[in-house]
């Protein structure tokens, strides 16, 4: 095999530059003959050659599926890459206890809720609960953590009375529904309501959701994001790292 | 296998579950607890009625539409009495005499309570039903139930004349926001192989304490569940239905604050399936207990009444606590839900009751696990259709590791008998389904099932061996735990976090304050229609007799 040039990267099949990419879309478009040419057509346009259309499926009415191969001549440049990543060191559940014992006189106060219509608290709930994820204990199994989880369908209203009346160190924000963007506006929403009320420099406010990363929590306004397969010791190193003494 | 009676769909030839040697005196004691545990809630609960079931009454009566600001009528006209504080007799006295002493016709005396032209306070010191009164409200309920029964025959003739899938029947879900792309996604589903539709709801819905109204293209992870998206989908799905000589099935959502008005609504617009749980919302959308045990009863006797078929939510159970420690959680539900579902009129062929694969896959021996707890929950409902949810946990956005996890649930459904199959989807935990995902899942099922047919009837389960232990051992856990919740009664056994690790107090959650205590003169005449016809069809079990 040549070697791999990092500056020059291109996608990788079976052989150093073959630039080969695999899709799998629908077509509005009646299965035939017609759809395998759009759908090449369609991927010229995003810029690859030679697609191949290895599959097609009549879904009836009017649309039909379509796996294409092909090949893609651009290349990225990877020394010149920049993503935002935290800062904070990965610790073990021990080691975060040490530390915290370290740094702070009193149990942090975390309050943790999914707002806005999201019902969904799996993601919160293996974070918060005691038996967590994957086999990495929740935050409510941590002595140096005290945790409230509000549940579902929580109001950024309700979630910053109930964090000044906890005295939350730390809120955690659980959005799982994606549709038409509405975590985005509910998240920076948070934020909003939280600097009118004087509060956002008080608190910790860290996200998560598998359509969440570190980048778009700050570009929110937040201080970390966290995104899919997260476990609840990398939260819990994070906001035992980042929080002043107290 | 005598136990599968097809009385919901047909069956295949071999298909069925292995047999599974389980202690015949633990089956018996688990389903006596059960129903010991659903009698004391229902008496607990029996002097009680609830705002949903008041609106449920006028929607049975024929009410319909809302105000220009969207405010349903069936809210107005409930609220205009539950503000002044003259609810504890009932929706139907005054809204009944109203009708008498004006002439006007259920729905012209609602819109005229909306803009108040009427005062139905007025109407509301009454307090004995004079007989040209009762004579409204019997006729007006009588009339609801016949409709619902009209529909019912309807779907009757109709799978009569298309046919319908086989078990198990192959389920997916739409769930774009919109009704218009939902129904097109709907139709493609159903020409690749889909026996039953499930229009997801959109987020939050479950804790409006009203239902929307009209045709909706916006919504949050579902399409709003209206009676206006309950018709529109209906007709696509008997097209479609037509076309390809086979009933399509409907499903949606009588759950939340307003179970029992959709039970209604889904009623009288043909729906098929209703997910209907006792206890879901109480659990995951911290509902009131007292509301969602009062409305549960209410809804289930209206499905009963209209054939259709209802699914439980313990699949859910396992998505909070480990599918392996919390397995008997999920058979101690599923009994309490088929007790309550049982007094509710339900037959056995109406319950899907709801259990799930979802134990972590990489964990050794999860497929004999998966297999011990789906053989036990098919072995402990003979004939019930039973609705097997697929992995969603341990989805991980690895489409591919994602649609091995699904093909091995479709496995395990068709080896061990199950009616309904949730389709799992690859792209599970990323985003509602895309209109290729569906067909994905349905090929795959297709494959399995087909496959794999006859093999529940061929292979023996190990006498002895692990996977008759497994099943034994979460039955016998079942049982201590039934034990212990008659004891301290359902509500107290909510309270105390037995399911899914979620505790919830009788008086905390979402809707009490839309529970009342009836008084001596409260009078539902739908209630007493709705009994007389499930008599009428041999629905309703005598006091005291041992149900199966």
């Amino acid at each position: 095999m040549s070697a791999i040039d990092p500056k020059h990267v291109r996608a990788y099949g079976d052989t150093l530059n073959d630039g080969q990419i695999m899709l799998s879309f629908s077509l509005p478009v009646p299965f035939g003959e017609e759809a395998k040419e759009a759908a090449r057509q369609l991927c010229r346009q995003m810029g690859l050659e030679a697609p191949q259309v290895y599959h097609a499926h009549d879904l009836g009415e009017g649309f039909t599926y379509l796996v294409v191969y092909a090949r893609s001549p651009h290349t990225v440049d990877t020394t010149q890459l920049r993503v935002t990543k935290m800062a904070t060191a990965q610790l073990g559940k021990d080691a975060i206890e040490a530390l915290a014992a370290q740094k702070f006189t009193r149990r942090l106060r975390v309050l943790g809720a999914c707002t806005g219509d999201d019902a969904h608290t799996v993601g919160i709930d293996a974070i918060l609960n005691v038996k967590g994820y994957n086999g990495d204990k929740g935050l409510e199994a941590y002595h140096c953590l005290s945790v409230k989880n509000l549940g579902a369908q929580v109001t950024n209203e309700r979630l910053l009375q109930e964090a000044r009346a906890f005295q939350a160190d730390v809120i955690l924000v659980s959005q799982i529904v994606t549709q038409k963007d509405c975590h985005r506006s509910n998240l920076a929403a948070l934020i909003d309501l939280a600097e009118a009320d004087g509060v956002r420099q008080d608190v910790l406010f860290i996200c998560g959701g598998p359509r969440l990363s570190h980048q778009v929590a700050l570009e929110l306004g937040f201080d970390a994001g966290f995104g899919a397969g997260t476990l609840p010791s990398q939260v819990a190193g994070f906001l035992v790292q980042q929080l002043p003494p107290r | 296998m005598s136990e599968l009676v097809a009385t919901f769909a047909p069956i295949p030839q071999g298909f069925g579950c292995p047999p599974l040697d389980l202690d015949s005196a633990s089956v018996a004691r688990a389903r006596s607890l059960a129903r010991q545990i659903a009698a004391e809630v229902q008496e607990r609960l029996a002097g009680q009625s609830t705002l949903a079931i008041e609106r449920t009454v006028l929607r049975l009566f024929g009410v319909t539409g809302a105000t220009a600001d969207g405010e349903p009528l069936a809210n107005r006209v409930v609220m205009a009495l539950h503000t002044a504080g003259l609810l504890t007799g009932g929706v139907a006295r005054p809204f009944c005499r109203a009708m008498a002493l004006t002439g006007l016709d259920a729905q012209a005396l609602a819109e005229a309570v909306a803009a108040d032209r009427v005062d139905l306070r007025a109407h509301a010191d009454c307090l004995d039903v004079v007989p040209e009164v009762r004579a409204i409200g019997d006729a007006l309920a009588q009339a609801g139930v016949a409709r619902i029964l009209a529909r019912r025959h309807e779907r009757e003739a109709l799978i009569g004349k298309l046919g319908q899938g086989v078990q198990p029947l192959k389920y997916v879900i739409v769930a774009s926001g919109n009704i218009h792309e939902d129904v097109v996604q709907a139709r493609v589903a159903a020409r690749q192989g889909a026996d039953v539709i499930a229009v997801i709801r959109s987020t939050g819905q479950s804790l409006l304490d009203y239902v929307p109204e009209g045709v909706t293209t916006e919504g949050f992870g579902g399409t709003f569940a209206t009676q206006a998206n309950f018709a529109l989908m209906r007709t696509a799905l008997d097209e479609v239905g037509a076309e390809l000589g086979r009933y399509i099935r409907l499903c949606n959502y009588a759950s939340g604050l307003c179970m029992p008005e959709i039970a209604a609504m889904g009623a009288l617009e043909r729906l098929d399936m209703m997910l209907n749980d006792a206890l879901y919302g109480i659990l995951f959308r911290d509902i009131n207990m007292q509301r969602t045990l009062c409305d549960q009863r209410v809804s289930r006797r209206i499905s009963a009444l209209a054939g259709l078929i209802i699914n439980t939510g313990e699949d859910n159970y396992l998505t909070t606590a480990d599918a392996v420690d919390a397995a008997h959680t999920v058979v101690a539900s599923t009994l309490i839900n088929e007790a309550l579902a049982r007094q509710a009129g339900l037959q056995t062929d109406q319950l899907g009751l709801g259990h799930a694969m979802e134990i972590d896959p990489l964990r050794p021996d999860a497929l004999l696990l998966e297999i011990a707890h789906a053989a036990l929950i098919r072995h402990l409902f003979p004939g019930a259709p039973l609705k097997y949810m697929p992995p969603t946990k341990h989805m991980t956005g690895n489409i591919w590791r994602g649609h091995v996890q699904d093909a091995l649930f479709n496995f395990v459904g068709v080896l061990t008998g199950q009616g309904i199959q949730l389709l799992g989807m690859n792209t599970e935990a990323m985003h509602t389904p895309h209109i290729h995902d569906r067909y994905l899942a349905l090929e795959s099922a297709q494959l399995v099932f087909g496959g794999a047919m006859s093999l529940g009837t061929e292979l023996r389960v190990e006498p002895g061996g692990k996977l008759e232990a497994r099943a034994r051992h979460v039955l016998t856990d079942a049982v201590v735990l039934l034990e212990e919740m008659a004891r301290e009664g359902l509500m107290a056994g909510l309270a105390r976090g037995h399911f899914a690790e979620i505790a919830r107090s009788p008086t905390g959650g979402r809707g009490l304050d839309g529970v009342f205590v009836k008084d001596a003169a409260y009078w539902d005449p739908t209630a007493d229609a709705i009994t007389a016809a499930l008599e009428a069809l041999g629905q309703l079990p005598a006091a005291g007799e041992a149900q199966p």
